[in-house]
């Protein structure tokens, strides 16, 4: 267990019960997961416990249990992507990657997953990669994007 | 360590007396009281699955939903969660709360259609069929959440919760492993409205959320008593030595 990342991240906080949702988020951006052996930590520190942990972590799509690629992918299948073609581009980028959604590369380069929407509709079909969002994408364009994260 | 609700859900804060009306008929209660509490407590009787006087009520099952307000501005809300204030009206029969249930109902028995608990309390309020999809036929938790509770309010050890959400919600030990926090008291299976929980005692050892817990003999009687280690956390509470409680409470 890294601990001395761990505290850093715990350093931010009060240590209060209410912090542990940003908590778990900045585990989740540091680690791209939450480790077992970590949550038993934040349990202990927080005075939370560790049924509860696993509640919020399971519940909420943004937190995941076991390791993310280092590159996210989220394809926007709200009302509009779905009718604009995002299916097409789940099953491009599935292809191309050889992974089912929701799974990750056998290389840990990227992580596939769909999203309800993401709030730029005019854009649709919407995909992301990390921060970074590609607007009107099609099956073409796949390719060229995955070449940048490559 | 016990994992305290928020005070506003709790309503352990009871205020000064109010009056409001309950199906036509005047009542005088405290204010902040629940609604379901002051209408049983008139005679009303309001159906619930996940409410237990004991425990903080949290309005998972929503079978105890009633109309408040005055027609045409009435608004359907869970009594188990709200609270009384002066001057409210408040309906526990009506064709809109009934209709309510019956949805409610509907909608337990496409996901337990085989727990008998549902199927009466559905057959009382007349549906015995269900128009949903039924994901599991041999599914019979409800997810009602009185084990979370329970382990969590009165055992005070917190070792199960809820994992998950819709339609994959279940009941379960962290990271679904052996949970350290268990003592093994069966609580969670005692309190269990549908019976799901599993629960095995054989041969002096007691089985439950995948563990297996050693059970004392009383030192008079010889009787199995309780898990060894469900009353050294009974130590640990009361700092008595572990010895006081291997007498079961016939022979003290």
């Amino acid at each position: 267990m890294d601990l001395p990342r761990l505290e850093t991240i715990l350093s931010r906080y009060e240590g209060e019960s209410w912090d542990l949702i940003p908590v778990l988020q900045d585990i989740q951006d540091s680690y791209s997961y939450l480790p077992k052996d970590e949550l038993q930590v934040v349990s202990e520190r927080l005075n939370v416990p560790l049924t509860q942990i696993y509640s919020v972590a399971t519940f909420f799509k943004m937190f995941s249990l076991i390791p993310k690629g280092k590159h996210q992918i989220k394809v926007c299948l709200g009302t509009t992507c779905h009718l604009k073609g995002g299916g097409r581009v789940v099953e491009s980028l599935s292809h191309r990657l050889g992974v089912e959604v929701g799974y990750t590369t056998k290389d840990m380069q990227f992580t596939l997953e769909t999203v309800g929407c993401l709030g730029s509709c005019a854009q649709a079909p919407v995909m992301m990669v990390d921060d970074k969002y590609y607007g009107r994408s099609t099956v073409d364009k796949v390719p060229k994007i995955l070449k940048l994260y490559k | 360590m016990v994992w305290k609700i928020s005070d506003e859900t709790a309503f352990d804060t009871l205020g000064e007396e109010v009056r409001l009306t309950i199906n036509g008929i005047p009542i005088r209660a405290p204010q902040n009281q629940s609604l379901l509490v002051t209408a049983r407590a008139n005679g009303f009787e309001i159906p619930t699955l996940c409410y237990h006087r004991d425990l903080p009520s949290e309005g998972q099952c929503r079978l105890c939903v009633v109309e408040i307000g005055e027609h045409p501005h009435t608004q359907i809300v869970n009594s188990c969660t709200y609270p009384t204030s002066p001057g409210l009206v408040v309906q526990t029969h009506s064709e809109k709360v009934m209709q309510a249930r019956r949805i409610v109902l509907e909608l337990l028995l496409a996901r337990t259609p085989k727990a008998k608990l549902i199927q009466e309390l559905a057959a009382a309020h007349g549906v015995y069929e269900s128009r949903f999809k039924t994901d599991d036929p041999e599914e019979l938790c409800i997810l009602c959440g009185l084990c979370v509770r329970t382990c969590r309010e009165v055992v005070g050890v917190s070792a199960i919760s809820m994992k998950g959400r819709t339609p994959d919600k279940q009941v379960a030990t962290p990271f679904l492993e052996k949970s350290p926090a268990c003592i093994g008291c069966g609580s969670c299976a005692f309190i269990c409205p549908t019976n799901v929980i599993p629960y095995t005692e054989k041969n002096g050892v007691r089985t439950i959320w995948g563990r297996d817990f050693e059970l004392q003999a009383c030192t008079v009687c010889g009787n199995y008593i309780e898990p060894k280690y469900q009353l050294e956390h009974w130590a640990k509470i009361t700092g008595d030595p572990v010895e006081t409680f291997f007498v079961c409470k016939d022979c003290r």
